[in-house]
């Protein structure tokens, strides 16, 4: 693209390169947390710029792909029944359910929207009082602030027919889970600015003194991808521990109180299930009981539905770093993002579809 | 015409007893032939379509470059919302189907039109439609020469879809088809890319951004023959409308059996069309566009084709973009902004828009 765009300018990128080769003098495996960054690294090909002792390996977090096959069938559920408008992000809809995704329900008459904030369903809610408005309210800590407030609004302003399907995810105890696997390989992590900018970077020290990694915040494009791994192969190589906030015109250390305590008054932390990883403790937001009536899972008994992934998946290995999407024996072959198995597949911020979308050869001569 | 429709901003709608479209507009009795005669025929007024025969007679022979070949070509419109900043469905079903003929190296002459008009859609919109359809035309040098219209009930249609097909004369010597692409072409992109489809999307989703993003639509023909005036051994052109450039150029490669080297700093992409694809996590390679093409050229041809085709596109700077090699053949793989390799394939779906 010909716009100027400093964090996209290639002398800086190459500046940043040619420090990263300088800084590394011996192995080491890097983790960034969050989708968004795997896509732009293997979209800008970041990872090729770099030194081959230098790895760097995909984490979890991706929304789309961790929230568990039963909330999607949840959703499916929901969107069937005739008095629902089933709103959600549109990078839900291609996710596969046990059966079916939600993109195929539409086709066969389902009410499903596509909306770019809860407020949006919110209004529909109002707007359409004969129907139930449910949003689909998946995400990271970064989502969930609009998404407290709609509920915080909902209730404030009596919409009855407005509810939320609720699967938020929190990155802190993400990355714990990945550190507490034994066969960890990871040595030091980048952690999404976007996450930061609302939680802030204290709930990652803990994890970095205790777990004697950098953890290094910094944003999606590719100088700020290259600069957070300078910082932190930096940080290796001289043994220092700690968090580092390299993105600072975005992130200040305490990130934004007034969101975090609109989300502590909505939200509670729980254990919770996400897609290929199974439950982790304390790593998720569910409603309060004083907002349960807004609860779609409780308000349309669904709580008791469950439902197995494909066990061909491997997607548990891909979001934790452990393996690599083109490894994967289904990877372009069973699955695909037409018929894909797992949601790391079809999530535009899943590795599986990154590596399909952007590495994948087409030609005869791979 | 009535007093009622005298303050038109545009022009005065000809036809005020149904202010809205009814069954009957398509119904095939007189309040049909008056919408035709007193709307479509008005606003199209040419030679051809005044045969007011059931079909239209083309001479052909009268027209000296054709060496004997026409090009033939069909498209739907769909498009909603009807209107959006820089176009309408009317233009871009001119324009649109123009196009195709232009890719072929042939300069557009007569199209048809059908129209599927949904019972309830105000005249006033219709006029509109037809109007724009009739600049558009006016602009490209086509003649509407032959129509349909049919009406269906009210929630069964979204407001109007209109197929146009067309005619085109090639010009001797000309041949464009994918199979002319050879390692060693140099690849000509003739604008930046991504507008019309932020455009339509920023108005259907009710975005917002700083600047507005206006539709590219418009006539190729010009630039197409501006290169062929010039001399240009053009071995292929291909438009990027739906799927986008992407897409554009991995059917290229594909059918030519070639691989594709391009450079993305080469292609232009305007400051606000990159900040909504970010925003929405799109791939502005991927957005459709209805009057950028792509043109594979000998590469020791590529300068004076840019040349020829600035000269025709006030505002637009045409660029190469990339290079045929006989490697890997159907690939199509893209130098990043910051040097980084990636591939580019066709989209399984639609993009749809991110979560944060
Ligand atoms: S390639 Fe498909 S099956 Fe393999 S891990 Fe990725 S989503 Fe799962």
């Amino acid at each position: 693209m010909r716009f100027v765009d400093e964090f996209r300018d290639p002398q800086a990128a190459d500046a940043l390169v040619k420090a990263i080769r300088r800084t590394v003098t011996r192995p080491w495996t890097l983790m960034e947390v969050c989708g968004g960054q795997t896509h732009s690294i293997v979209r800008f090909g970041i990872d090729q710029l770099l030194p081959g002792s230098l790895t760097l390996v995909h984490g979890p977090g991706c929304p789309v792909c961790v929230t568990p096959i039963e909330q999607i069938d949840r959703a499916i559920a929901l969107a069937r029944r005739s008095d629902v408008v089933l709103c959600s992000y549109g990078d839900m809809l291609r996710v596969p359910g046990s059966g079916t995704d939600m993109l195929a329900e539409r086709a066969a008459g389902a009410d499903v929207r596509i909306v770019y904030s809860p407020m949006d369903a919110l209004a529909i809610a109002q707007k359409t009082p004969d129907k139930q408005v449910v949003f689909f309210a998946v995400g990271f800590e970064t989502t969930a602030p609009p998404n407290a407030m709609a509920v915080f609004q909902a209730r404030a302003m009596g919409v009855p027919n407005f509810s939320v399907l609720v699967s938020h995810v929190l990155v802190p105890p993400a990355i714990g889970a990945v550190l507490d696997d034994p066969d960890c390989l990871v040595n030091g992590f980048l952690a999404a600015g976007h996450v930061c900018t609302i939680m802030g970077c204290g709930e990652y020290e803990p994890i970095a003194r205790e777990r004697g990694v950098p953890i290094v915040v910094t944003g999606f494009e590719p100088v700020d991808i290259l600069a957070g791994i300078l910082r932190c192969v930096g940080m290796l190589e001289s043994g220092e521990i700690g968090v580092a906030n390299q993105y600072a015109r975005m992130v200040r250390h305490e990130g934004n109180p007034s969101a975090q305590r609109l989300c502590a008054q909505v939200f509670e932390t729980v254990d919770r299930k996400w897609r290929g990883l199974g439950s982790i403790p304390q790593s998720g937001w569910d409603l309060r009981d004083e907002y349960a009536d807004y609860d779609a899972a409780r308000r349309f008994g669904l709580l008791a539905m469950t439902a197995d992934e494909p066990a061909e998946c491997l997607s548990g290995l891909v979001l934790q770093g452990r393996l690599k999407p083109s490894d994967c024996p289904m990877f372009g072959t069973v699955c695909t993002p037409e018929r894909p198995l797992g949601a790391t597949m079809v999530s535009s911020e899943g590795a599986c579809a990154a590596y399909f979308r952007y590495r994948r050869r087409t030609g005869v001569s791979e | 015409m009535s007093e009622r429709n005298a303050g038109w901003s545009v022009c005065p709608i000809p036809i005020s007893r149904y202010p809205r479209v009814v069954m009957a507009h398509g119904g095939g009795g007189r309040i049909m032939a008056r919408l035709i005669s007193d709307m479509f025929r008005a606003a199209f007024d040419n030679a051809e379509l005044n045969q007011g025969h059931d079909g239209a007679v083309l001479d052909v022979g009268a027209h000296a470059v054709t060496g004997g070949r026409i090009a033939m070509t069909t498209d739907s419109y769909v498009v909603h919302p009807l209107r959006f900043p820089g176009s309408t469905i009317g233009a871009m079903a001119i324009n649109g189907t123009a196009n195709d003929l232009a890719m072929c190296c042939a300069e557009p002459r007569w199209l048809t039109t059908g129209f599927i008009l949904e019972e309830g859609l105000a005249m006033e919109t219709l006029w509109e439609m037809v109007c724009s359809m009739a600049d558009a035309a006016r602009i490209a040098g086509v003649h509407i020469v032959t129509g349909d219209t049919k009406v269906v009930e009210h929630g069964r249609g979204d407001g109007m879809y209109i197929n146009t097909a067309g005619v085109g004369l090639v010009r001797p010597g000309a041949d464009s088809r994918p199979q002319r692409v050879t390692p060693g072409d140099a690849v000509i992109l003739s604008g930046d890319v991504g507008r019309h489809g932020m455009a339509v999307m920023t108005v259907r989703e009710g975005l917002e951004f700083e600047a507005e993003i206006t539709s590219d639509c418009a006539p190729v023909w010009p630039t197409v023959r501006a290169m062929i005036d010039a001399g240009i051994d053009i071995h292929c052109l291909r438009d990027a409308t739906r799927g986008g450039l992407a897409s554009a150029v991995v059917e290229i490669a594909e059918t030519s059996g070639t691989s594709i080297h391009l450079t993305e700093s080469a292609i232009e992409v305007q400051p606000q069309v990159a900040a909504a694809c970010e925003l929405l996590g799109f791939d502005p390679i991927y957005v459709a566009n209805e009057g950028r093409f792509v043109a594979f050229v000998p590469a020791a041809q590529a300068d004076a084709a840019v040349s020829a085709m600035a000269d025709t596109l006030p505002g637009a700077r045409p660029a190469v973009i990339g290079r045929v090699e006989a490697c890997d053949p159907g690939m199509v793989a893209l130098r990043s902004v910051i040097g980084g390799e990636r591939i580019v394939d066709m989209l399984s779906g639609e993009q749809l828009p991110r979560i944060c």
